[in-house]
Parts: structure tokens; C-alpha cells; sequence
């Protein structure tokens, strides 16, 4: 067990966990982009920001990438947090306007548009966490998408923003996206993602559209199912 | 003109000298630039297959370094230094002279497939500025006169490789 004191509260917890989990555990509220349970962490959005107090030094870090230590004194609200998270919100907000996500976000932190960033118009919704990108490669396997180009070209999509014979057509990445970014229509047999288009399975036994089959067909061939055994939906199992 | 299975032959060679260690990617894309010029689309499918790593991953890296050109690119390659030493010695007139003389832009190729126009961030010549680094060949205090006079030569006489 490892003790630390939040906001003047006195809390412990296990080694190794990470301060986001510790702070939201005393019931603190942190906000946050990219951390994601499904993904492993990057760092990427810089909301959870917090100060922690070693010695006689304090600075910022990013709560969900710093694990918890002995005798650690962690502010979540300081002028100096409050200050970059609101500076973070603003770029944000500037990079994504129509994010409905960031727009709540920055409501709930008083953070308003600021004229003195110009409010970019061909970002979509993506702040570029790379959360979509980790769980297509450590949780689905494919890795069918990544972030291409570099600085303010930097985007997120499939090769050449071609058709992707790698993708199964799962949602995974719509399922972890933060803002919304993905788009996926599923309508009848039919779901559209990532420029492509996959024919949808029917359940065997309630006869409702569940998943893709090219989705299927990759989990029988990874795990050694027959896919006649995977042609149950959830709900019939 | 190279074909399809060429391309994926040579390609299979560059990565067998460089083993399939992911580690070895750039260096494998740096030979695929040098034989075919640029990075061939059927080049980065092989090499992602033959070193058995995601075709994404290996997008992203020949996208992310601006070394690489995922366009075929011109015979000869003009690359016009617009760091802060060549800047303040006019290496934005200079561009706008070489865009004039062969009619594109950075990024771009001449029709006749003879010049590509790049710009980079400070080639180490700073002392030479404003330079101009065509193929492996660095001209040095370049003025508006000398830009005829090297596009001439390498028309008559061909450049240095
Ligand atoms: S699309 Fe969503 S998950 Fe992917 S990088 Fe952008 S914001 Fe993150
Ligand atoms: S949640 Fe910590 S950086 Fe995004
Ligand atoms: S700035 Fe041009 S060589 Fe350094």
C-alpha cells in the first residue's frame, strides 16, 4: 500500500496504480480524453493534468501516467492546474469546434472559444489520441488504421485512405474514440466504416443482424472456433 | 518503366539484406527511395508483408519523415534551403526563381519527369547560404544569375548523382 494526500485528504492504494485511478477512487473528479480501459496509455489528450508536491518541488503531471507514490501531496485544483487545463481545453476546443464532446468538456470547465486560436475547419472531431489506433492493433489485432503525415497534416485513417483489406469492420475504434470522430453506419446487412462496406451476419438463432462477417470469420481463424459455433449473438448465448 | 513484379522483387531484396526486424524499416524504405526514386505503393505492400509489420505502421512512417516522397519524383531533385541562415540571405526569392524557371511548385515534378522542387529545413552549409543542394551536389551563394546558368548546365550536360 502506497499513501498520498489529494486535496488535503489522506488516501491509500495499491502499488502501482496510476494517480488518475487513485484520485477518481477518493471520488474526485478529473477530466479526461484518452484514457480508455480497452487501450494502453498515452498521454495524448492532457486534461488529467494535476500538481504533486515532493519535497520542497511541485509540477505538473499527467495523472494518468503517474503512478502513485509514498508520501506524495497532489492539488487537483490549483491556480497552476486549473490554469494549464484550461489552456489545454482551449487548443482543444480551437482544433475541434463541432465536437459536441468538447463542447460539453469545455462548458463543465468554463472554457470558452478563444479568438486567438483560430478554430481549424478540416480536423473532423479528432484530437489525434491514437486511442483508435492502439486497440485496432493490441485489442483487435489488425491494425488496419493509423495516424499519417506529421504536425497540423497529421490525420487519422487507412493507408492511403484506401479501402483497408486489413479491417473487420468491428467498431473498435468507434467504440474508444472519445469525440465521436469515427463515423459507422450499420443499417440492415449492411455496415459502413472506413470507406468500406461489410455484409452483416444474421443470428442463427434470433435472426438479427449482429456483427460482420469478415469480423467473425478473423475471430474463428484466430481462435480455432468453427464459425458456425459464433453464429449466436450475444443475447442468444 | 518498372512493373508491378519487379517492384515486389526488388523490394523482397532490400528487405532480405536488411533482415525483418521492425527496427530495420527505415533503413528498407531508404533503399526502396534509392532504387525506385520514390516510394512505390506496391513497394510499402511487399515490404509490410515481408517483414510481417502492419501496412499502416509502415504508412506511417514513409508519411511522417519529409525525406520521403511517395510521389515519383523528377531525374534530378532541387532542394532549396529555407532555414534561418538561407532565409535572411533571400532563399525565399531564390524559391520563387526556381518555381518561375521550371514552372512548379515544392512538391511538384516537370513534365518532361527532368526536375523535382523540394524545400528543406537546413541542409548544415549555413556558412554557404543561400544554398542549394541539387542531387548529392551543393551550390553555395547562390544568386538569380547562377540559377539559369546550373538548370542550363544540367540540361546540356546532366548533373552529379
Ligand atoms: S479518431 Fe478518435 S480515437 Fe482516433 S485518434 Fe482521433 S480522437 Fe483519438
Ligand atoms: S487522460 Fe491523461 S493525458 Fe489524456
Ligand atoms: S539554413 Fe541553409 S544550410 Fe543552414
Amino acid at each position: 500500500m502506497v499513501n498520498l494526500i489529494v486535496d488535503g485528504k489522506n488516501i491509500s492504494t495499491t502499488e502501482g496504480t496510476m494517480l488518475l485511478e487513485a484520485i477518481r477512487g477518493a471520488g474526485i473528479s478529473i477530466p479526461t480524453l484518452c484514457a480508455h480501459e480497452a487501450v494502453s496509455r498515452s498521454g495524448a489528450c492532457r486534461l488529467c493534468v494535476v500538481e504533486i508536491k515532493k519535497g520542497n518541488r511541485t509540477r505538473i503531471v499527467t495523472s494518468c501516467l503517474y503512478a502513485a507514490e509514498e508520501g506524495l501531496i497532489v492539488d487537483t485544483k490549483s491556480e497552476r492546474v486549473l490554469n494549464v487545463r484550461r489552456l489545454v481545453m482551449e487548443l482543444l476546443l480551437a482544433r475541434c469546434p463541432e465536437s459536441e464532446v468538447l463542447q460539453k468538456l469545455s462548458k463543465e470547465l468554463c472554457v470558452e472559444p478563444q479568438a486567438r486560436f483560430i478554430a481549424d475547419s478540416d480536423k473532423g472531431k479528432c484530437v489525434l489520441c491514437r486511442s483508435c489506433v492502439r486497440v485496432c492493433e493490441e485489442v483487435v489485432g489488425v491494425s488496419a488504421i493509423g495516424l499519417f503525415s506529421r504536425g497540423s497534416h497529421k490525420t487519422v485513417g487507412t493507408p492511403y485512405n484506401e479501402k483497408s483489406d486489413a479491417c473487420i469492420g468491428c467498431g473498435a475504434c468507434v467504440y474508444v474514440c472519445p469525440t465521436g470522430h469515427i463515423e459507422m453506419f450499420t443499417t440492415g446487412d449492411k455496415r459502413k466504416i472506413w470507406g468500406r462496406t461489410f455484409k452483416m451476419k444474421t443470428c442463427d438463432t434470433c435472426g438479427r443482424y449482429f456483427a460482420p462477417v469478415d469480423q467473425l470469420k478473423y475471430i474463428s481463424k484466430k481462435t480455432g472456433v468453427p464459425l458456425k459455433e459464433l453464429a449466436i449473438c450475444m443475447d442468444c448465448r | 518503366m518498372k512493373t508491378t513484379s519487379n517492384i515486389a522483387g526488388k523490394t523482397k531484396e532490400i528487405v532480405k539484406k536488411h533482415g525483418k526486424d521492425k527496427s530495420s524499416m527505415i533503413a528498407v524504405l531508404q533503399d526502396i527511395q534509392e532504387a525506385f526514386n520514390y516510394l512505390p505503393k506496391q513497394a510499402l505492400k511487399t515490404a509490410a508483408s515481408a517483414m510481417n509489420v502492419p501496412f499502416s505502421r509502415v504508412y506511417e512512417a514513409a508519411t511522417f519523415y519529409t525525406a520521403f516522397s511517395l510521389k515519383p519524383r523528377g531525374e534530378n531533385i532541387v532542394k532549396i534551403c529555407v532555414g534561418t541562415a538561407c532565409h535572411v540571405r533571400g532563399a525565399a526569392t531564390l524559391q520563387d526563381k526556381f518555381e518561375r524557371t521550371l514552372g512548379i511548385k515544392p512538391g511538384e515534378t516537370t513534365k518532361d519527369k527532368k526536375f523535382s522542387l523540394e524545400t528543406v529545413n537546413c541542409v548544415g552549409a549555413c556558412a554557404l547560404g543561400p544554398v542549394v543542394l541539387i542531387n548529392t551536389e551543393y551550390h553555395g551563394q547562390v544568386t538569380m544569375k547562377k540559377v539559369d546558368k546550373i538548370i542550363e548546365k544540367i540540361n546540356n550536360e546532366g548533373a552529379q548523382r
